[in-house]
């Protein structure tokens, strides 16, 4: 777990780090956390060539071409802004992992400059940003799964509920287990697709037996997870990033 | 009720065939307990038992802090470990406990099966060890014409049923009450009953016999004290301070790791162990053990012997990061907060130690030829580490246990690079090409399509239980830009430099 | 080479070179600050919570509660020692009350299966108590051996009130066991339980069913 963060005031200008499954997979959600962060008065910033954090090779075991990977990342955010990045598996990665990634290599002091400027969204927009939402939705009950990279990685538990709970029409359900993994795991749902699978039933199960109508997640692969399951057991239990929920309901 | 039938005896070992599983079949292993209501069932309602009581126990606590304390006590001890090994010896062999020292479990097992056969022992309890599980001490005594039976009685019980334990700490975890009636109605020919303290009454009588009928007591060691050459042994029912003082000897055998410099580095590590393990303030028994039965003294053992077994662990020693798996002092709070543990069960691990520490100690004791895939069976989502009392990175030490797999380590794991297949490679190059090269990756669709041609066949079992994921139409990149065009004529944040290619 | 010697050459000539040793700061498991009654009370609660049964008397009558305990739980044979004061005053008070005294100081050869299967409770003296966990501390005496507060079905032990620390680590200290310890030493925590079948709780499953402590208090604490 990282140690206490002590947070900046709230910068003019971030940059945005998409992160792959959101670039192919989920692309409104990225747009959307820039638009949240837009909002706030805050020049962002989308450098063109990122492209992986390089976490799945990394957890996979292939040190050198998530090391490659990473360096093509590392170049990109030569100003001293905050890096945003609306995931905390990848924002994990970047925060955590970067310097140990590069330890003892060249670039070992700017991973480690570049890992100090991570913050995964929902950390900044209450941290940094103290958003304030106005909430022009529907009344709705929600399930937040928040990820087990920004639970434990990033010491992230309470900054997803947070911002959902400071939505007036939102009724925030407490699923039982709320803090279990999904099943996800990047190439673990590849490598043991059972067990995966059998996580993933009892997360949809709890998020259901807690009365959501939607479930809500700072993380793609969660989402890409948890919601696959609902879809291909036709539930009408919906997933949405937690940056798209926010800004459909207070745009 | 009464507790047995005078005409039945419980001999468990007599017919010895064990049960086994295997590390190389996690998947099947995996399978089967999934496909299993009842395994399944055992084990969720164990593991939701074990957490709450474990959050409960250390509420009123500076859990970091005493955290940070075990670590420290535990990193001091293998910062020293030769030269508190040979204080272990010193003052043990000072107290009268003859030390010995086996470089594998082979070689442990022949210590003390010499060491029975010179008392002419043939019969042994046991108290719960894992050590003795690890070196498979049961079937080589049991190949000598000495029996071994097992005295803890989730140990009894699995060997009754010819099993090995699923949990380090609570080895018939995986059976219900039920199955356990039916296990001791045939095996001891007790009455089928849901009366646990019936059961329990049952195999306090069985053992009691044999507890004084044995020749040998065998236990593990929690902790051992180099300072005073003191031997700790937790436990709550009992069995383990019958094991160590009734019979005539006693021998303790455990890991070189378990060594502790000072006594008063126990008190810190015992409220950490009780806690995690059973979320219990305390166990009903510590019981420190410096010597044996002195002159004056009216009972305990005439002989105790400390066995000290390398079995790998020496090795483990060598590197900077892998040395911190030795802290471990066998809670199992990694296995009760597991998610994957949870949903499998210890036996589909198929090794001694099951769970998370299983999956980053084993592949050292076995190597990864036969482990290679018990590293990859996390999801890593860190709750293991979370909890282990000694902080144990166990989610960093699965990953660097997965580069070793693939040939991407260090090269210091036996079995090194087995997993290193052709095919994966040339997908994580082809990867590393695309991510590498932005024009490229910026290919939008085509990207999606060349990342789903990286494993075809491995997408399948994806489907299975979820729908397939759709690559977007219109790639992140390509909204950005379209974001960027329509927001520039009225606000323009005009340092968008990057996305204007 | 021997095994001894080639174990230790391995871990004398680490790969990764020679390893600090961190500083450790017990602050954490000492200082608790608690008053006399709130150890007690602490105590209290937590043996109690684990099925440990406790019994508050005066020290200069506290053999009558003890045959209160004896008489309730219908023992009629009680081993325990001889010298130390808390048996010698409890044979004089059971002299004549029909219970019979086992003595403990034979060898456990001579007497196991008695010992085993003739005794209804063992009766011994404490070291100590520790608050924080609700333990008892024991060192074995020849005496008082080891066995009397684990074979019998019932253990009962004799607690000075004042003799209560709040945690195991100021036990440690306090009292030098790194000084020297003895064979055997105990921290018994209630009775023996087992939650091996389904975990539900059983007593007795190896050691003592029951566990009974009489907390000796002197005139003024009470």
């Amino acid at each position: 777990m990282t140690p206490v963060k002590l947070y900046p005031p709230r910068p003019e200008k971030v940059y945005l780090f998409g992160t792959c499954l959101i670039d192919m997979f989920y692309p409104e959600a990225g747009l959307d956390a820039m638009r949240l962060l837009e909002r706030e008065g805050i020049e962002v910033h989308f450098p063109e060539d990122q492209t992986c954090c390089g976490q799945p090779a990394y957890t996979s075991g292939y040190q050198s071409e998530a090391r490659a990977v990473a360096t093509a990342q590392l170049g990109l955010f030569p100003e001293p802004w905050p890096i945003i990045v609306p995931s905390g598996s990848c924002g994990g990665m970047m925060r955590t992992h970067y310097p140990q990634l590069f330890a003892g290599t060249e670039q070992e002091a700017l991973a480690t400059e570049v890992s100090g400027r991570i913050y995964e969204l929902t950390e900044f927009l209450v941290h940094v940003c103290h958003l304030r939402l106005d909430d022009r939705g529907q009344p709705e009950k929600v399930a937040m799964h928040t990820s087990c990279s920004a639970r434990r990685e990033m010491g992230l538990a309470e900054t997803g509920p947070a911002l959902l709970k400071s939505l007036g029409q939102v009724e925030l359900v407490e699923q039982v287990r709320a803090a279990e993994c999904c099943g996800f795991g990047g190439t673990f749902a590849v490598r043991h697709p059972e067990v995966s699978a059998a996580m993933v039933e009892d997360k949809t199960v709890a998020i259901e037996q807690a009365g959501a109508e939607r479930f809500v997640t700072s993380d793609c692969g969660c989402l890409m997870n948890i919601g696959g399951r609902f879809e291909h057991q036709q539930k009408p239990v919906k997933g949405e990033h937690i940056a798209s929920y926010l800004w459909r309901r207070t745009s | 009720m009464t507790a047995q039938s005078d005409s039945v005896q419980a001999h468990p070992v007599k017919n010895h065939t064990v049960q086994t599983y295997s590390p190389r079949e996690f998947h099947r292993q995996a399978h089967d307990a999934l496909e299993n209501p009842q395994i399944r069932a055992n084990f969720r309602k164990a593991m939701d038992g074990l957490m709450g009581k474990r959050r409960e126990v250390f509420s009123d606590w500076d859990l970091e802090t005493l955290r940070e304390l075990g670590a420290n006590i535990r990193q001091r001890a293998l910062a020293k470990l030769p030269d508190l090994l040979e204080q272990l010896e010193a003052n043990c062999e000072a107290n009268g406990i003859r030390v010995h020292w086996a470089e594998d479990g082979e070689q442990a097992c022949r210590l003390i099966r010499e060491l029975c056969e010179a008392r002419g022992a043939k019969s042994v309890i046991k108290g719960k060890s894992m050590v003795s599980e690890e070196m498979h001490l049961n079937e080589h005594l049991q190949a000598a014409g000495i029996d071994a039976l097992e005295s803890d009685l989730g140990e009894y019980l699995v060997q009754l049923n010819q099993q090995t334990p699923s949990h380090i700490i609570m080895p018939a975890i995986h059976l219900n009450t039920d199955e356990i009636s039916e296990i001791m109605h045939n095996k001891t020919g007790t009455e089928r009953t849901r009366d646990v303290d019936y059961m329990t009454a049952a195999a306090r009588q069985q053992l009691r016999e044999r507890f004084m009928a044995a020749d040998v007591g065998v236990s593990g060691v929690n902790f051992a004290v180099a300072e005073t050459g003191t031997l700790c042994l937790v436990e709550n029912e009992g069995n383990g301070r019958m094991t160590t003082s009734v019979p005539p000897v006693h021998i303790a055998v455990t890991g070189i790791e378990k060594v502790v410099e000072q006594v008063r580095d126990v008190p810190p590590l015992f409220a950490l162990l009780s806690r995690s393990a059973t979320g219990q303030h305390v166990t009903t028994y510590f019981n420190m053990i410096s010597g044996p039965r002195k002159t004056a003294e009216h009972d305990g053992p005439e002989e105790v012997h400390l066995v000290l077994v390398d079995n790998g662990r020496s090795s483990i020693y060598q590197d900077d990061e892998l040395i911190e798996t030795l802290r471990c002092i066998r809670c199992g709070a990694c296995m009760n907060h597991c998610p994957v543990y949870t949903r499998v069960g210890g036996h589909t691990y198929g090794t001694t130690y099951p769970g998370p520490i299983g999956s980053i100690l084993m592949p050292h004791l076995l190597g990864l030829e036969d482990t290679k895939d018990l590293p990859s069976a996390s999801s890593l989502c860190g709750a293991c580490g979370e909890v282990c009392p000694v902080k144990i990175p166990i989610p960093d030490l699965l990953v660097r246990l997965r580069r070793e797999a693939v040939g991407e380590g260090r090269g210091n794991v036996r079995g090194a690079g087995v997993k290193r297949s052709k095919k994966e490679v040339a997908a994580w190059k082809g990867f590393q090409w695309l991510a590498t090269h932005p024009s490229a990756w910026r290919g939008g669709t085509a990207v999606a399509g060349k990342l789903r041609a990286l494993t075809p066949s491995r997408l399948g079992p994806w489907t299975e239980y979820r729908t397939a994921p759709k690559p977007a139409k219109v790639s992140l990149h390509a909204l950005v830009k379209r974001h960027r065009a329509e927001s520039r004529p009225s606000d323009s944040p005009a340092g968008t430099e990057e996305t204007r290619s | 080479m021997s095994a001894r010697d080639a174990i230790l050459k391995r871990l004398r000539d680490r790969t990764d070179g020679p390893l600090a040793a961190p500083e450790c700061d017990f602050a954490v498991v000492t200082d608790r600050g608690w008053s006399a009654q709130e150890r007690l009370e602490r105590f209290e609660r937590l043996i109690t919570s684990v099925h440990g049964e406790v019994v508050h008397c005066h020290e200069n009558d506290w053999t009558s509660a003890l045959i209160e305990v004896l008489a309730s739980k219908g023992i009629k044979r009680l081993a325990l020692g001889r010298e130390h004061p808390v048996a010698a005053e409890a044979r004089s008070a059971l002299a004549e009350h029909g219970v019979a005294l086992v003595d403990v100081d034979r060898d456990i050869e001579q007497w196991r299966r008695e010992q085993f299967d003739d005794v209804d409770a063992g009766l011994t003296s404490t070291r100590g108590g520790i608050a924080e966990t609700g333990s008892l501390w024991l060192w074995p005496t020849p005496d008082e051996p080891r066995l009397i507060s684990l074979v019998p079905p019932i253990h009962i032990a004799v607690l000075e009130g004042s003799g209560l620390e709040d945690t195991f680590f100021d036990v440690v200290e306090r009292h030098g066991w790194a000084a020297g310890m003895p064979t055997n030493a105990l921290l018994i925590s209630g009775p023996s339980k087992t939650a091996d079948i389904e975990q539900t709780l059983a007593y007795g499953v190896h050691g003592p069913r029951e566990l009974v402590v009489l907390v000796r208090h002197t005139k003024e604490a009470i």
